[in-house]
């Protein structure tokens, strides 16, 4: 109960100071409606809104959580405020469940704009939501926990900033948002295997437009492992960097 | 009773050792004082103690159970209010009190109420709802000790709780203190101002460079000066005339000039028979003006154990203060 208190505290108090933010509010949700825009207007086809939409949802997630997650984390850090959580009566764990929380949150927000803009274009139906949501979930996580883990591995707190963008751009290509694995030289083939938002768009694009070319079960399992990963090396970190 | 102990407690930072092998304890319900100059090893102390850093070697314990490796249940029972305010600049007084009652678990009702009566005590009503980056110095102080003992904790600790703050918020905050202390919370607390150690503490520790040089009780670390005993004369004339004399008729005595030459001090091993002096100055025509025994502070047992001259060491806190109490004496 208590430890429940303190973490619906600290998430009500990131979301009231960051998320709820008007400016944040706005470009959290401009992020998404822009990408939804440029894509979907050039190609008016349905079918290829369609085609477009695993994509635009996975780029929402991944900027909306990473950007938030620099605030709520890196922020206080720099703040010093970040350490009054540290010494706070809670795990390690919990802490930091509760300060991604909410970066997830906004992440799953995020992907349904363009679902909702792909709504009124083209024609949505015959899709297998319940797996939608369960993949937006898990894309919203290990993307959080990747923006995390980048949090935690460097040393100097603008540096986070720069080595996000780092992973992010890249990720656009490997990660098959746009650019079919297939159509990728062999040699950076491996690399989209290693990261986690591959396999989540992977499920998208087989719900949505059925041409994912991995199991959907084997994905989930490997967005489950990443965000484990991803999750427990970054505790593994902190406690390692930041408390000295 | 012993709250905490601590037990050789070391810490290194990549070779260098900024506390040595520290040993001491804390009484329930006593304020205990960690003295020290810049860079001693005061807030690594406590670092340590509260679990803010990792021990490299030696243990600490709280009410007899240790929690070297593992703070986090031991933090329940903690206050921490830290040398720099590490409060939410963008949330009210009232909202990071409510905030930092919930880390301890406080339900809302009993935290809304904790945080009025603290505002209430402390006496920010008015700046309640103002966000925390519009109050002074003195008012983020205020209220970042207030933030420290929202849940009521055991034992509080206080890292120089009034370094940086005017003389009149400095006040107030000891008399604070004072207050905490009366209802039976134990204090922890470091500090640079001789006097306010003098004043609040019950038990000092005195820290130079990561060791415990000395410790005692106030009246323990006073006996360290008992053996040498003061008078000061303010007289009619130039003593600098008679000195010659004196010193030849008190061969145990050791006089030295005042500020001005009407002025002498008297240093002595034993205790003083004061007749003959002033019989002395009576011959020779020097009326007595005034004869001041002098009781041997805590400043010189600080500076005989040390070899650090106190102002010194004050006024360099002054300036990493800024704005701190320049050369200021803890006295108010
Ligand atoms: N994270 C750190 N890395 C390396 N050295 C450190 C670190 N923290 C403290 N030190 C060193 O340890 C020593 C003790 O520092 P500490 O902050 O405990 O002193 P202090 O008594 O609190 O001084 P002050 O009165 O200035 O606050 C100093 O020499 C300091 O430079
Ligand atoms: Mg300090």
């Amino acid at each position: 109960m208590k430890a429940w208190i303190a973490f619906s505290s600290i998430l009500m108090k990131d979301m009231r100071s960051y998320y709820l933010k008007p400016p944040n509010i706005s470009w959290g949700l401009i992020f998404p409606i822009a990408w939804t825009l440029m894509f979907f207007l050039r190609s008016p086809v349905q079918l290829e809104v369609r085609d477009l939409l695993p994509g635009v949802m996975a780029l929402s997630i991944l900027f909306g959580t990473t950007s938030m997650l620099a605030v709520t984390i890196t922020f206080e850090r720099r703040s010093r405020s970040f350490e009054r959580l540290l010494l706070a009566p809670i795990s390690l764990n919990l802490l930091m469940l509760a300060k991604t929380t909410g970066a997830i949150m906004f992440g799953i927000i995020n992907a349904f704009v363009p679902v909702l803009f792909a709504s009124f274009m083209t024609d949505l139906s015959g899709i297998n939501w319940f797996i939608v949501l369960g993949s937006v979930i898990l894309i919203a996580i290990t993307s959080t926990f990747l923006g995390l883990f980048i949090a935690v591995s460097v040393s100097q707190v603008f540096e986070a900033q720069t080595f996000s963008n780092f992973f992010r751009f890249p990720m656009l290509f490997l990660c098959g948002l746009f650019i079919p694995l297939a159509n990728l030289p062999a040699f950076l083939r491996p690399l989209s295997y290693v990261l986690p938002l591959t396999y989540g768009v992977d499920i998208l694009k087989t719900v949505l437009n059925n041409n994912g070319i991995i199991p959907i079960p084997f994905s989930f399992l490997m967005l489950i492992a990443f965000s484990v990963f991803l999750f427990a090396y970054s505790i593994y970190n902190v406690n390692r960097k930041w408390i000295l | 009773m012993k709250i905490i102990e601590a037990e050789n407690l070391k810490k290194e930072f990549n070779g260098f050792v900024a506390v040595d092998e520290v040993d001491f304890h804390i009484n329930k319900g006593e304020i205990f004082g960690f003295l020290g100059p810049n860079g001693a090893g005061k807030t690594t102390t406590i670092n340590m103690l509260t679990g803010m850093v990792k021990i490299s070697a030696g243990k600490v314990k709280l009410m007899g159970e240790d929690y070297t490796h593992n703070a986090k249940k031991a933090q329940a029972m903690m206050g921490i209010v830290p040398d720099e305010s590490n409060l939410y600049e963008e949330l009210s007084g009232l909202e990071n009190l409510t905030f930092c009652g919930a880390l301890y678990g406080m339900e809302r009702k009993h935290r809304a109420e904790r945080a009025a009566r603290l505002l209430q005590q402390f006496g920010l009503m008015e700046a309640a709802n103002k966000p925390f980056k519009a109050y002074s110095k003195g008012m983020k102080r205020k209220l970042t000790i207030a933030a420290g003992i929202i849940h009521q904790p055991e034992i509080l600790f206080l890292d120089e709780p009034t370094t940086g703050i005017d003389v009149a918020f400095a006040r107030q905050i000891r008399n604070l203190i004072v207050e905490l202390h009366k209802k039976g919370t134990t204090i922890f607390l470091t500090t640079h101002y001789i006097e306010e150690a003098e004043r609040l503490c019950q038990r000092l520790a005195f820290i130079v460079r990561g060791k415990i040089v000395k410790e005692g009780t106030v009246e323990e670390l006073m006996k360290d000066t008992q053996g040498e005993n003061v008078v000061n004369f303010t007289l009619g004339g130039d003593f600098s005339n008679i000195k010659e004399e004196f010193e030849e008729r008190f061969p145990g005595y050791d006089f030295k000039m005042g500020k001005n030459n009407n002025e002498v001090s008297i240093h002595s091993a034993s205790t003083f028979a004061l007749f003959p002096l002033v019989q002395l100055f009576e011959e020779k025509d020097f009326p007595v003006y005034e004869a001041k025994i002098v009781r041997p502070s805590l400043e010189d047992v600080f500076v005989k154990v040390t070899g650090i001259e106190l102002q010194k060491m004050q006024d360099e806190q002054g300036q990493k203060g800024k704005k701190g109490q320049k050369g200021g004496r803890a006295r108010s």
